[in-house]
């Protein structure tokens, strides 16, 4: 099983992480569309590449923003990350 | 007739200890150790399978896992591999698939039918007229399939453990125990896994009879052995590989998880059948397979046999036999021996009859098997020339023709295959980082070579796995001589020539598949079903891929392989099942319910008293407890909500971002309902938001909600920046509902909290003591009567909730379950966020416009309410029915009906004894319900039900019990906390 390596609460199996979906920032704005709004909301980028995800560690609680590449399903982990209060 | 032979050095038998068994009833015995094909062919068993299709009897092909020719069953097991599986005391097989006997098996008429059952027959002949189709199936069903299926089987359920490792090698022959000895020398934790019961692979059993590769073996296993390094798992079968170096393995205690941080995969090589007229019958098996049996067993495989050989293996093999004293009639080589190297020569010399350039083709059967083997020389054009044909007698046929490798773990894991000319095989490309193909699934076959490659390897293995950088060293090339033949296939008159002995395929069924026009071996696979067998083609599609490139005219690279997917061998689901855990939540009142004879249902994680009484009793003690509210008082746990506090200088915008409604402005020391959307404006969540200050907020979710809802807000927390810290209390507090017209009575006595209607009114909420202890409370109104939820530390709680009932005894209050609880909150109208909602359903169908504050500056899920709140076409509506048989018959998901055409359903109904009608909730389409405000609900027997359209709340409708005529903020009308 994939194992992640991460600071605070070292390397952990991906089984007590769940998955939070890309970050995509909500889109703003008075002018936005119905359609353009409908697509924030169902047509995610499934193209593979390295994504910026959510993924949270359940048993600690903690929210990751971490980057994955999707085509070879490796987390980058060498930026800084964001870390919720549990 | 005994085929046991005089002891073998390093046999796997233990000749001290004796098992008896029976197979079909006749009794037999085996040694400690001996496989159950070994056990009866020793007992002078000759036909021990019958095929799949045919019914052709069968026996013994490779002494291992790659085909299926013996499969028994006991009365509790079905399909055990008798080839593997180990005999034990007392067992009582019978073969599978069989009609009747294995000697007299009727169904083995169906050979007479082959040329009307042509591949793709099922396919062709049975698709029309469609409702035929089933007819078919079941008759063909019952001919086909293997064994019986035990349908009163017990639960069984292994543990599965975990296994982290440094480097994990796979295959426990030469080339793994040198790999796992060098990794384990440079420092590395190593797992070394073979399926067999013993160490050593085909270094046991290949040229057995070679007394300097039985001393290398015992040299390797010695120096596994006494490795601390390295911890030996035998009988455990890698089934697969997963991502990131999991690889699964099975063992008859079940499945252990090995996570490695580096693999490799010494798995060596399967030797594949030659294709010849029937080459399925009982005594012609793999020379491996022969080798198997008497090295590991001492079984003699046949008396006087004849070797099929296209490799130098063939020849040892030969020798193999003399050594154990096998006459041996004949080596056929489908070249030319002299190109063998030294055992081809001291074959010769030893006198023993040589056909170079020759096959077989057909071996030609007595009643027990093979009896004598037709050999014919082959023309330049590869052809069998018959009228040069010399007829040996002889009762078997070993042969030694080639080898695929066993990647199925390396097709797993993403390394490509592609043909080498030199060696006929299939060979690995580049493996990804810390996987390592060694030994001959690497196309490497010399002992010393395979040695040296496994040593590099798991040094290399090891340095990935301990982040060390090492050079390269030296690896050995590829072997330089062929293994495998290019084409070892032979046509035969009768077509009585197998490719695919699990799933009886014959080399004229997939002939016809390529001239159907299938050339890629994926697709022809599916037409014609080889390697679809439960070996899984271990013994076929090579050759299945050589026979489709050559009528294709095609390369073999350009026919493809097949992706070998797990699992590799099946793998009983048992133990892919597992332990069954699964934690199960009490609330902190557990006992309390209990010793008030609660009976106990499942919600979500949570145990939940359903009612309190007899089972017997259940509408009675519901109706009890029901009636108990209404009039008196009732106390429910509601412990299992979630209780989230809030808290920072942003907690009320936070609260504002969360919830439809404006939560900002709720008065410190007030509550107000909270009701969560998604994005996508879906209905997830509901509860009581408290402000017990400016900064600092008290929220329940549901019960089911209470872990997802609490992510969901740290997740916007981090998102929206703000300055708030919130804390899961779910576990850390319990809480109870008291409710009904005398709580106040009943609690009065027990708090400081002044429950007067003027110092704590409707949906205000309170801090103090009960009983002694801190505890909120909050005047909710789920159930519609006056109502204190009171949430107190759990030990705490459990006392006063003692003391609750001691002084309520005076107004007869009683516990109260869930079920009372949903029909009291029916009563009055409120929904249940899961019952009465689902993954579809928006705030305005859900009746609760009013819980959506559209003029906030944003909320979760704002602007697609926006888009949807137009859009709305179906409302939740309460309905009512007169009580008799068909109404007390409805149910939730019964479906609204007008014109013949779906329009709605029911979400909650039930029988209220307080209204004294049945009672519900239903989505109901626009323009459905009549001008009479009647519809009708189709009920499970078919018959339609009338309701009305009724007005919600059914019970109290101007609220006046709740509020006991005290006036609220907002003017609006606000449900209590939901279950």
């Amino acid at each position: 099983m994939k194992q992640i390596k991460l600071d605070r609460i070292g390397t952990r199996p991906l089984s007590e992480f769940s998955y939070g979906g890309e970050v995509v920032d909500e889109p703003e704005g008075d002018t936005l569309s119905d359609r353009e709004w409908a697509g924030y909301l169902f047509n995610a980028d499934g193209a593979p590449g390295v994504k910026l995800e959510w993924w949270r560690h359940v048993p600690t609680g903690i929210w990751y923003r971490l980057r994955r590449n999707t085509i070879t399903d490796e987390f980058i982990i060498d930026q800084p990350k964001v870390e919720a209060k549990a | 007739m005994t085929r046991r032979l005089p002891p073998i050095a390093g046999e796997w038998i233990n000749r001290e200890k004796r098992l008896d068994f029976t197979f079909e009833g006749r009794s037999v015995s085996g040694f400690e150790g001996d496989s159950i094909s070994a056990a009866l062919m020793a007992n002078g068993e000759v036909v021990l399978g019958r095929s799949f299709k045919y019914h052709r009897p069968r026996s013994v092909m490779s002494a291992a896992n790659h085909d299926v020719n013996v499969l028994v069953q006991t009365a509790e097991r079905t399909n055990i591999r008798a080839d593997v599986e180990r005999v034990e005391s007392g067992m009582a097989l019978m073969p599978v698939n069989v009609f009747g006997s294995l000697k007299r098996d009727r169904a083995s008429l169906l050979q007479k039918f082959k040329r009307f059952l042509p591949v793709g027959f099922y396919y062709k002949a049975f698709y029309r007229p469609k409702g035929m189709f089933p007819f078919w199936e079941r008759r063909i069903r019952a001919i086909a399939g293997l064994g019986r299926v035990d349908t009163s089987w017990r639960s069984e359920r292994p543990f599965a453990t975990s296994h982290h490792t440094d480097v994990l090698v796979v295959g426990g022959g030469a080339s793994g125990m040198s790999a796992a000895l060098s990794a384990a020398e440079a420092g590395a934790r190593v797992v070394l896994a073979d399926e067999n019961p013993q160490l050593g692979g085909s270094l046991h059993y290949q040229s057995f009879s070679d007394a300097s590769r039985h001393r290398a073996l015992k040299k390797l296993i010695a120096a596994v052995e006494a490795e601390p390094g390295i911890t030996i798992l035998t009988g455990a079968e890698a089934c697969g590989y997963y991502g990131h170096h999991l690889v699964p393995l099975v063992t008859r205690e079940g499945i252990t998880k090995v996570q490695a941080k580096a693999v490799v995969v010494a798995t060596g090589a399967f030797e594949q059948p030659a294709v010849f007229g029937n080459n399925d019958v009982p005594g012609v098996m793999l020379a491996s397979g022969a080798q198997r049996l008497i090295a590991r067993y001492a079984v003699q495989p046949c008396q006087r046999a004849v070797i099929l050989t296209a490799n130098e293996e063939g020849y040892h093999a030969a020798l193999d036999m003399l050594s154990v004293g096998l006459e041996l009639a004949a080596v056929v080589d489908l070249a030319a021996s002299a190109d063998r190297g030294g055992a081809a020569a001291e074959i010769k010399n030893k006198g023993i009859p040589v056909f170079d350039h020759s096959a077989i083709y057909e071996t030609v059967t007595g009643k027990s098997g093979v009896a004598a083997i037709e050999i014919c020389p082959l023309d330049e054009g590869g052809n069998l020339d018959r009228s040069k044909r010399t007829l040996i007698s002889a009762d078997g046929v070993l042969t030694s023709v080639g080898f695929a490798p066993a990647a199925a773990l390396l097709y797993q894991a993403g390394v490509k295959f592609s043909y080498d000319p030199v060696l006929h095989q299939l060979v690995p490309g580049d493996q990804p980082k810390g996987l390592y193909a060694v030994g001959r699934v690497n196309g490497v076959y010399d002992l010393s070579d395979k040695q040296v490659d496994g040593k590099a390897c798991g040094k290399l293995a090891a340095a990935d796995a301990l982040g060390q950088t090492v050079g390269q060293p030296k690896r050995p090339g590829r072997s330089q001589t062929a293994h495998s033949h290019e084409y070892p296939v032979f046509e035969h008159a009768k077509g009585w020539n197998f490719v695919d002995m699990d799933e009886d395929l014959t080399l004229k069924d997939l002939t016809r598949a390529a001239e159907e026009g299938f050339d890629n071996i994926e697709l022809m696979k599916r037409f014609s079903t080889i390697g679809m067998g439960p070996s899984q083609g271990k013994h076929s599609n090579m050759n299945g891929i050589r026979i489709l490139a050559r009528k294709r005219n095609r390369s073999i690279d350009e026919t493809g392989s097949t992706t070998a997917r797990p699992m590799f061998h099946p793998v009983p689901v048992k133990a892919l099942a597992g332990q069954r855990l699964r934690p199960m939540r009490r609330t902190v009142l557990h006992d309390f319910h209990a010793s008030h004879g609660a009976q106990f249902m499942e919600a979500g994680h949570w145990l939940r008293p359903e009612f309190y009484g007899l089972e017997a009793d259940r509408g009675t003690a519901i109706s009890a407890e029901v009636a108990a509210v209404r009039s008196g008082a009732g106390l429910i746990d509601i412990s299992t909500l979630g209780k989230i506090e809030i808290f920072g200088v942003d907690a009320a915008e936070l609260m504002d971002r969360l919830y439809t409604m404006r939560m900002s402005n709720i008065n410190e020391g007030m509550t107000r309902y909270a009701l969560m959307v998604d994005k996508t404006g879906i209905v997830i969540d509901d509860g009581l938001a408290a402000r017990l200050s400016e900064n600092r907020f008290y929220v329940t979710t549901t019960s089911g909600t209470s872990d997802s809802s609490f992510a969901e807000m740290q997740k916007r927390i981090l998102e929206w920046g703000l300055d708030v810290d919130i804390l899961n209390l779910t576990g850390q507090l319990g809480a109870i509902n008291i409710a009904g017209p005398l709580s106040r009575q009943v609690l009065g006595p027990l708090t400081d909290i002044d429950l007067s209607e003027e110092a704590f009114p409707f949906l205000a909420v309170r801090q103090g003591l009960v009983f002694g202890e801190p505890a909120l409370l909050m005047r909710a109104a789920f159930v519609g009567e006056l109502s204190y939820e009171i949430h107190m530390a759990p030990a705490a709680l459990e006392k006063a909730v003692a003391a609750i009932m001691d002084t309520g005894e005076s107004v007869s209050i009683r516990p109260f379950g869930v079920e009372a609880q949903r029909l009291l909150r029916l009563e009055k109208g409120h929904i249940i966020v899961g019952q009465d909602t689902d993954g579809l359903t928006n705030p305005f169908e859900a009746g609760m416009s009013w819980a959506v504050h559209a003029e906030k500056n944003y909320f979760v899920g704002k602007r697609t309410l926006e888009c949807l709140k137009p859009k709305r076409a179906r409302s939740l509506v309460g309905f009512t029915a007169d009580i008799d048989e068909a109404a007390l018959k409805m149910a939730e998901c019964h479906l609204v009906i007008a014109d013949g055409d779906i329009r709605g359903r029911i979400t909650s109904v039930a029988q209220s004894r307080t209204i004294g009608k049945v009672i519900g909730l239903a989505y109901v389409d626009d323009g459905t319900v009549r001008a009479d405000g009647s519809f009708h609900v189709r009920i499970s027997d078919g018959r339609m039900v009338k309701v009305s359209r009724a007005d919600l709340p059914f019970y109290d409708p101007d609220d006046s019990r709740q509020r006991l005529g005290v006036d609220t903020l907002d003017g609006v009308a606000v449900p209590g906390e939901a279950a």
